[in-house]
C-alpha cells in the first residue's frame, strides 16, 4: 500500500529528487521555490547526499555542470531572475551534452518582477533560453502527485538523452499541497554512464566534456548531432492529456495551473450546454503539435482558447500546430495575478455565441 | 456528495494556514480528495495570511478558489476582503472576540463564534481556530471528529500529543455553535 501524504509542491520535487538517486543539490535561496533548498537542507545529510547552498545562481549552476560531467545525478532549482541567471551554464550543459534537472518555480517578471505565480518563461524554457541552437526538455506537471512522478522520469529522460530538463512550475503549483502517494520504490533506473569523467580506469584515452569546437566544421558536426537528438525526442517523448474532446465545440489548451483552473470551467460550461475540452501538454518541449493539428481536424471543434498566465507565450506553438484550420483565442493574467474561472467562462460563452 | 471549499483568513500568526491544513489532513484521512492553496510572501508576519482548502468527493480541478463555500474570518479585513467573493448560502464563521462587525450579506449563514476567549479559557489561543474547525465540521460535514483526532496524532509531534484533549476540547465547542 502506498503512503499517502499531504505535501507541499516544492517539497515533493525535493523528495522525489532524493527517491530518483539524486544525491546533489546546488542553489540559491528565491521565492517562490524556498521550500525545495530547506526540504534539500535537512533531507539530503540523512540521506547520505549534498546540500550546498552557492553564492549565487550562477555559481549553483556550475556546480551542477561539475557533478554532471562526474556522471551523478543533479539539480538545482529556482525561480524566474534566478533562472536568467543561469542561463549561460544551461547552455555549456546542453553543448557539453551533460544531463541535469532544473526546476523553474515561475513567478511575474521582466526583472525582479514579483513573488506570485506566472507562466512568463515559456519562451525561455521551450526555446533555449541561453545562447546557440539547443533545446531542454520541458515539463509541466499540473499536480503535486505529478511533480513527483515526472520528476523521477525527468532524471530518468535527461539521462537517457544527455540533457537538461526543465521542470516547469509556478508559484502555485509550488506552493500548494495535495496528497501523494508515494511508491515504496522508484522504478528508475540509471544507465551507464562512460562518457563522464571519474579516472582512467585502464582506458586509452581520458573522456573530456567540453562544449568548445573551434573548427567550424566540428562545430557543425556536433549541431547536427543535437538536432538528430531533439528531433528523435520530437519523435518520442511527447507527453499530453486531452480531456472531453468528444463533441467537444470549444477546445482549450493549457498547462500547469490554467489547466486546474479550467477543469472547473469546463464543468461549469457544460451546464450552460457547451462543449468543452482541452488538451493540457504534458512535455512542452517537444511540444504536442500532432495532438493540436489532430484536434484541428475534428469536424465539432470550432476554435481554441489558449489560457496562460502571460501575455501569450503558448499560443504561438498551439496556432503553428492549429495550422489556421481553426481560430485560436487568447485568455491571459500577468504579473502574479491568476484569471477567475468567471473570466474565462465569460470568453467561452463570447466565442460560442460567435462574438469573437 | 461532498465537493466545497473553505478560505481561512486571518492576521499572520493566528494560525489560519496550519488550521487549514489541519482541515485539509483530517479530510484526507476519510479518503477524500484535498488541497491547500496558501498565501505566501512579503504579507506573513502582522499582514493578513489566507489559504484556500478544497474538499471533495472527485478529483479537485482548481485548488485557486474564486467563490468559497464557508469563509472563516479572524479579522475584520478578512471579512471586508472575501464576504462578496462568497456563494450564495454559504457560510460565514467569525471569530467574535476579534471581529465586531457582522456581514452585510443575508443570503448566507452567519456563525459568530468568541473563540479566542474559548481558547483562552482552555489555556492558549492556539486553539482559537480549532473552534471555528469544530464549527465547520459540525455545519458541513467536511470532515469528521474522528478524522480531526487522527489527524492530530499524525501531524503534532509526540511532545505536543498531551495538547491533544485540549484541542478536541476547543474542536466540540465550536461544533456546538453549528447547531445553535
Amino acid at each position: 500500500m502506498a503512503e499517502v501524504v499531504l505535501m507541499k509542491g516544492n517539497e515533493a520535487i525535493a523528495e522525489s529528487a532524493i527517491r530518483s538517486g539524486c544525491l546533489y543539490y546546488f542553489g540559491y535561496p528565491i521565492t517562490p521555490q524556498t521550500e525545495i533548498a530547506a526540504y534539500m537542507a535537512k533531507t539530503m545529510p540523512k540521506r547520505g547526499g549534498v546540500f550546498l547552498q552557492a553564492e549565487s545562481e550562477i555559481a549553483a549552476i556550475n556546480m551542477v555542470y561539475g557533478v554532471a560531467g562526474s556522471g551523478k545525478r543533479v539539480m538545482t532549482s529556482s525561480s524566474s531572475p534566478g533562472i536568467s541567471l543561469k542561463q549561460e551554464g544551461i547552455s555549456y550543459l546542453a553543448g557539453s551534452e551533460l544531463p541535469a534537472l532544473i526546476v523553474n518555480v515561475q513567478r511575474g517578471g521582466p526583472g525582479l518582477g514579483g513573488i506570485q505565480p506566472s507562466q512568463s518563461d515559456y519562451f525561455q524554457a521551450t526555446k533555449g533560453g541561453g545562447h546557440g541552437d539547443y533545446r531542454n526538455l520541458v515539463i509541466a506537471p499540473a499536480s503535486v502527485q505529478e511533480l513527483y512522478e515526472l520528476t523521477v522520469k525527468s532524471f530518468d529522460l535527461a539521462d537517457k538523452y544527455r540533457m537538461v530538463c526543465m521542470i516547469l512550475g509556478d508559484g502555485t503549483i509550488g506552493q500548494m499541497m495535495e496528497p501523494v502517494a508515494f511508491k515504496e520504490k522508484e522504478d528508475t533506473v540509471e544507465i551507464a554512464k562512460p562518457w563522464a569523467t571519474t579516472g582512467m580506469h585502464g582506458r586509452e584515452k581520458h573522456n573530456t566534456i567540453t562544449s568548445i569546437y573551434i573548427d567550424p566544421d566540428d562545430l557543425e558536426a556536433k549541431n547536427r548531432e543535437l538536432q538528430e537528438k531533439y528531433r528523435e525526442i520530437e519523435e518520442k517523448e511527447v507527453m499530453f492529456e486531452s480531456s472531453n474532446l468528444e463533441d467537444a465545440e470549444i477546445v482549450i489548451a493549457a498547462y500547469g495551473t490554467c489547466s486546474r483552473i479550467c477543469k472547473n470551467v469546463i464543468r461549469q460550461a457544460a451546464e450552460l450546454g457547451i462543449k468543452v475540452g482541452m488538451v493540457r501538454p504534458i512535455t512542452l518541449w517537444p511540444f504536442p503539435s500532432k495532438e493540436f493539428a489532430r484536434v484541428a481536424d475534428m469536424p465539432s471543434v470550432k476554435g481554441f482558447l489558449d489560457v496562460e498566465l502571460s501575455s501569450g507565450q503558448m499560443i504561438e506553438d498551439v496556432r503553428l500546430a492549429v495550422n489556421g484550420k481553426k481560430p485560436v483565442y487568447f485568455h491571459g493574467r500577468m504579473g502574479g495575478n491568476l484569471p477567475t474561472q468567471k473570466e474565462i467562462l465569460d470568453e467561452i460563452v463570447k466565442i460560442h455565441k460567435g462574438e469573437m | 456528495m461532498i465537493d466545497f471549499s473553505i478560505i481561512l483568513a486571518g492576521f499572520g500568526g493566528q494560525g489560519v494556514l496550519s488550521a487549514g491544513k489541519m482541515a485539509a489532513e483530517s479530510a484526507l484521512i476519510e479518503g477524500k480528495e484535498v488541497s491547500w492553496f496558501p498565501s505566501y510572501g512579503p504579507e506573513m508576519r502582522g499582514g493578513t495570511a489566507n489559504c484556500s482548502v478544497v474538499i471533495s468527493d472527485e478529483p479537485i480541478g482548481s485548488p485557486v478558489i474564486n467563490e468559497p463555500d464557508v469563509l472563516i474570518a479572524l479579522n475584520q479585513p478578512s471579512l471586508e476582503k472575501f464576504e462578496d467573493t462568497l456563494k450564495p448560502g454559504g457560510i460565514i464563521i467569525i471569530d467574535s472576540s476579534l471581529v465586531k462587525v457582522a456581514p452585510k450579506r443575508t443570503d448566507i449563514r452567519f456563525i459568530p463564534i468568541n473563540s479566542s476567549e474559548i481558547a483562552s479559557e482552555l489555556g492558549s489561543m492556539a486553539y482559537a481556530t480549532i473552534v471555528l474547525l469544530g464549527c465547520v465540521s459540525a455545519a458541513t460535514g467536511a470532515f469528521t471528529r474522528d478524522s480531526f483526532e487522527k489527524a492530530l496524532y499524525d501531524v503534532l509531534p509526540e511532545r505536543r500529543h498531551h495538547m491533544i484533549p485540549n484541542n478536541l476540547n476547543a474542536f466540540d465547542k465550536g461544533a456546538e455553535f453549528a447547531n445553535k
